[in-house]
């Protein structure tokens, strides 16, 4: 017994030395990390001391869960935000657009991230009872490995790509290679997004195309498998993969604004009924100037700011002026 | 070709292929290792993770592994141990028992994925824990249960008989006998097993994508009360491990040096799961030496 | 005095014999009720796509096209059923020879470098997290066998290449295992006789041990028909039957994991996936019965 109790002893020592080593190692990083972050909130309350008293305040917890393409957005804001509501506590999740739609609708969650519109995930009397709050939009083009030789695709010659009759660059006027079609998996809101907009029909999976729900991964096999041709939200865009222009238009954020480039999708963050105060001034916060301006968190991630757009989209997809 | 030669040839090819793993593994490891170890620094294990900028690191994951961890074993370890001395003590031989290890062996080899959407099912949804450390704990210690079982039932069954028939015919009762005299002479085995179940943990994602959730939310490392939200030691707020995050990073990754986070984060996790091996190891060498006197 | 005495401390002890009996019992039954829930939830959620959706069990089990988002909805899972069995033999395939090759290097070749540097080897082996083989294997394999062969570089080959690497630990050790658990006294009979090393090795040790390497190698397959993550990375998931290795395919992990966060709970592309987790349960039961079945044969 005395050996079993010396020896747990000895355990909880070192368990102890690991805890206090792992804290002094964590206290460090987080001193760096609230310097930082009181700088920029300094600069931000320069920018608007109005909106800094205005809701002093407002207390109580969010969750918010769902999309991945929108999480860091959300999470990012709603550090600012917490920084200026102390008493407010906001979690941001992934998950995926299914799953955060699913949380909002049953409770679990007072704010649900999602790509898409709830009609199309959820049953229509569960979608009516989500108040949509449209905070961003997402542009996305078709992107190809560098090495195919092909700038401009039209919206005939995509569907042909994607729906496997055009097989070879050549026949859409780019050097003689097999096409390689990196799609998303058929649940995916990108996809939905990119075959509503871009191709007008829904395509089946081809054999041999490779599926990735990840953007990451998709940037990663287009830019290294020779005649690959996926698609990608603009953040995502760089120099190893070649964006190809929609019809001889550009995939830029003032060609979408404009309503030229029709391959875009709204970032939605629902909730169940109307918001509480807290999350009414945090989804505020969300489509606020200092969010949705030129150098706000928005741009600066590569989203597009909802107060850009000059044009308007209802679920079904009819635009308006 | 008569029997020495094929003797000769056959061990020619074996050693080859084992040279061939050995070296496998070395070209593995130090690939990982050789493309990580130069992104690891002080800042990059100790700083939060950057969504589009440079220079992020991986402190709150790092934390948030070896919290869940801690939390993992905090659950599991009684969990296993009473298990596993009802079954090498107290169950007697018979159908029921029997039935119950192949429960225990159909659980062992259940796929880490399904427990990860029955945690999502029941642990996040039903009893509304959320994306937690509680829940990825949770999903953890029935990822892990199985295993601890059987570590201390063989623990157990390493104890000389005699020493437990010693201890009985001294009128000690039957728990206490477990306790005083089993236990401890069983520990080595039972602790670097436990080790080596601590680093299956350290490096599991796919259970904890549906259930510790694959967000890290802003800490604050100077507020240790558990019932704050922000407190590290919350254990009901989502946390992204060290796996997770390197899953999430290669496929999500936004920033720049989204590849050398990926490649630093999978050398740091190595090394963690070597220092895990080793320790296991080391620790079963010392106890096994003091216990049994030999030395 | 005696007596007395006897019986102050049979109380205490009776008490405490009775602490042990339901503390270990209590923590044995958290297992059982936690593996029937478990059963009971998965085969609930799996089980009504064909109760609530009206799917045909047979369509979802036969049928070749998966089109969870078509107008309507078709869940023919086949491909993914053939994209698991199809990498998880073919990576058992690649590993067993080779698991068989070090436990015979480490039991009967030379068992001192076995101990110290291969069985080290192998238990790290076993310790690299399932992340971190999926990275490499879409940072050095794809990229290898797109340059090697025709095709992609993603697909079974790719997939079954990581997952024998991941399988090889358990093969091994289970290999190892049974080698030094053979009566010394057979082996020595056979030297005795003047059969070569790789006589007895081939004649005596495989066949005595044919069971237990057999237990290795199906343990081995399940691990790697529920591996999900390192698959995920280098299979391509394309929901069709390739007709090469090379080509870009699925498993019941992959479709689980690339679609489950996307599609809300109740709908009927989540209940699908969640028939194909438990089509990933019921293989664990069968896995299960087949390693009890070994194991008894191993015995006689």
């Amino acid at each position: 017994m005395k050996v079993w109790k010396g020896n747990l002893l000895k355990m909880k020592k070192s368990l102890i030395v690991t805890m206090a080593l792992t804290l002094s190692l964590s206290l460090a990083a987080c001193g760096n990390n609230t310097n930082s972050a009181n700088n920029g909130n300094a600069a931000a309350t320069n920018n608007a001391p109005t909106n800094n008293t205005a809701s002093a305040d407002l207390s109580g917890s969010i969750l918010a869960s769902g999309s991945t393409a929108l999480q860091p957005l959300v999470d990012q804001v709603s550090k600012e935000f917490m920084e200026k509501n102390t008493g407010v506590s906001i979690q941001v999740q992934g998950g995926g657009s299914g799953t955060g739609l699913t949380q909002v609708s049953e409770g679990q969650a007072q704010i649900g991230n999602s790509d898409v519109f709830a009609e199309e995930k959820l049953d229509a009397d569960k979608a009516a009872e989500l108040v949509d709050h449209q905070v961003a939009v997402v542009a996305m083009a078709a992107v190809t490995n560098k090495d195919v030789g092909v700038d401009n695709l039209t919206k005939q010659q995509l569907v042909d790509i994607f729906t496997g009759k055009v097989t070879n660059w050549k026949e859409v006027g780019g050097k003689d290679e097999k096409i390689q079609i990196v799609n998303r998996p058929a649940s995916s809101g990108t996809r939905a997004t990119f075959e509503k907009f871009a191709l007008g029909t829904k395509t089946e999976d081809l054999a041999g195309s490779i599926q990735e729900d990840a953007s990451g991964t998709v940037k990663k096999l287009v830019s290294e498998t020779p005649g690959a041709i996926g698609y990608l939200a603009l953040s995502y865009l760089d120099d190893s993969v070649t964006a190809v222009k929609y019809e001889g238009v550009d995939a830029t954020v003032d060609n979408v604004a404009k309503g030229t480039y029709p391959v875009w999708a709204y970032e939605h963050m629902y909730t169940k009924g109307e918001p509480d105060a807290a999350t009414k001034a945090f989804l505020d916060y969300m489509v606020s100037e200092d969010v949705q301006n030129d150098e706000g968190d928005v741009v600066e991630m590569g989203y597009i700011p909802i107060s850009k757009m000059e044009v308007k989209r209802d679920a079904a997809g009819a635009v308006t002026k | 070709m008569s029997a020495k030669t094929a003797d000769k040839v056959a061990t020619g090819i074996i050693v080859t292929i084992t040279g061939l793993i050995a070296l496998a593994l070395i070209g593995l490891l130090g690939y990982i290792l050789f493309r990580g170890l130069g992104h690891i620094s002080w800042h990059f294990l100790t700083s939060p993770p950057e969504t589009i900028r440079k220079g992020g690191g991986i402190g709150p994951q790092l934390f948030n592994s070896l919290f869940l961890l801690v939390l993992t074993m905090i659950i599991t370890v009684p969990l296993g141990i009473g298990a596993g001395i009802y079954m090498s003590e107290y169950a007697k031989a018979g159908k029921i028992t029997s039935a119950i290890r192949l429960v225990v062996e159909v659980l062992s080899s259940f796929p880490s994925i399904i427990v990860g959407l029955f945690g999502l099912l029941v642990i996040v949804n039903k009893f509304n824990l959320g994306f937690s450390l509680l829940s990825g704990a949770i999903a953890l210690t029935i990822f892990n249960l199985p295993l601890m079982v059987r570590i201390t039932e063989q623990g157990l069954r390493s104890v000389p008989v005699q020493q437990k028939e010693a201890s009985l015919a001294l009128g000690i009762s039957k728990w206490k006998t477990i306790r005083s005299v089993q236990l401890p002479i069983a520990l080595p085995v039972v602790l670097s097993g436990s080790i080596l179940a601590a680093g299956r943990i350290f490096g599991e994602a796919a259970a904890l994508l549906f259930t510790a959730g694959m967000s890290s939310p802003r800490l604050d490392f100077s507020d240790w009360n558990p019932l704050h939200s922000d407190s590290p030691l919350n254990p009901l707020r989502p946390a992204e491990t060290l796996a997770v995050h390197i899953w999430k990073v290669n496929s999500e990754g936004l920033a720049p040096d989204a590849t050398q986070i990926a490649a630093g984060a999978s050398a740091v996790l190595i090394i963690t799961v070597l220092l895990f091996n080793l320790g296991a190891r080391a620790l079963g060498r010392y106890m096994h030496n003091r216990f049994t006197a030999s030395k | 005095m005696k007596k007395s005495n006897d019986r102050e401390v049979a109380t205490p002890h009776l008490a405490e014999e009775w602490v042990g009996k339901v503390y270990t019992f209590i923590c044995i039954l958290f297992l059982i009720i936690t593996i029937f829930s478990m059963v009971y939830f998965v085969a609930s959620k799996g089980l009504s796509t064909f109760i609530v959706n009206g799917v045909n069990v047979k369509d979802l089990l036969t049928g070749l096209k998966w089109q969870p988002e078509g107008e309507p909805p078709i869940f023919g899972a086949l491909p993914f059923i053939f994209g698991s069995f199809s990498t998880s033999i073919l990576a058992a395939i690649i590993a067993a020879p080779l698991g068989f090759c070090a436990a015979v290097f480490m039991v009967e070749l030379s068992p001192k470098l076995g101990r110290t540097f291969m069985q080290p080897v192998i238990e790290l082996l076993a310790g690299i997290p399932s992340v971190v083989y999926g990275f490499v294997g879409l940072s050095v394999i794809v990229p290898l066998f797109r340059d090697l062969f025709p095709g992609q570089g993603v697909g079974i080959a790719a997939g079954s290449l990581v997952l024998a690497f991941m399988i090889l630990p358990t093969i091994t050790t289970i290999a190892t295992d049974a080698l030094a658990s053979l009566p010394a006294g057979l082996k020595e009979g056979s030297y005795a006789l003047g059969a070569t090393r790789w006589q007895t090795i081939y004649r005596i040790v495989l066949p005595t041990t044919l069971p237990a390497q057999m237990t290795g190698i199906v343990l081995g397959i399940a691990r790697a028909f529920g591996e999900a993550l390192a698959v995920q990375m280098v299979i391509g998931n394309a929901p069709h039957i390739p007709h090469s290795l090379f080509q870009s395919t699925s498993t019941l992990t992959s479709a689980i994991t690339l679609s489950m966060g996307n599609t809300a709970m109740g709908s009927v592309q989540n209940n699908a996936l969640w028939s194909l987790a438990l089509i990933l349960m019921l293989m664990t039961f069968v896995f299960v019965f087949i390693i009890r079945w070994l194991e008894g044969r191993k015995k006689l």
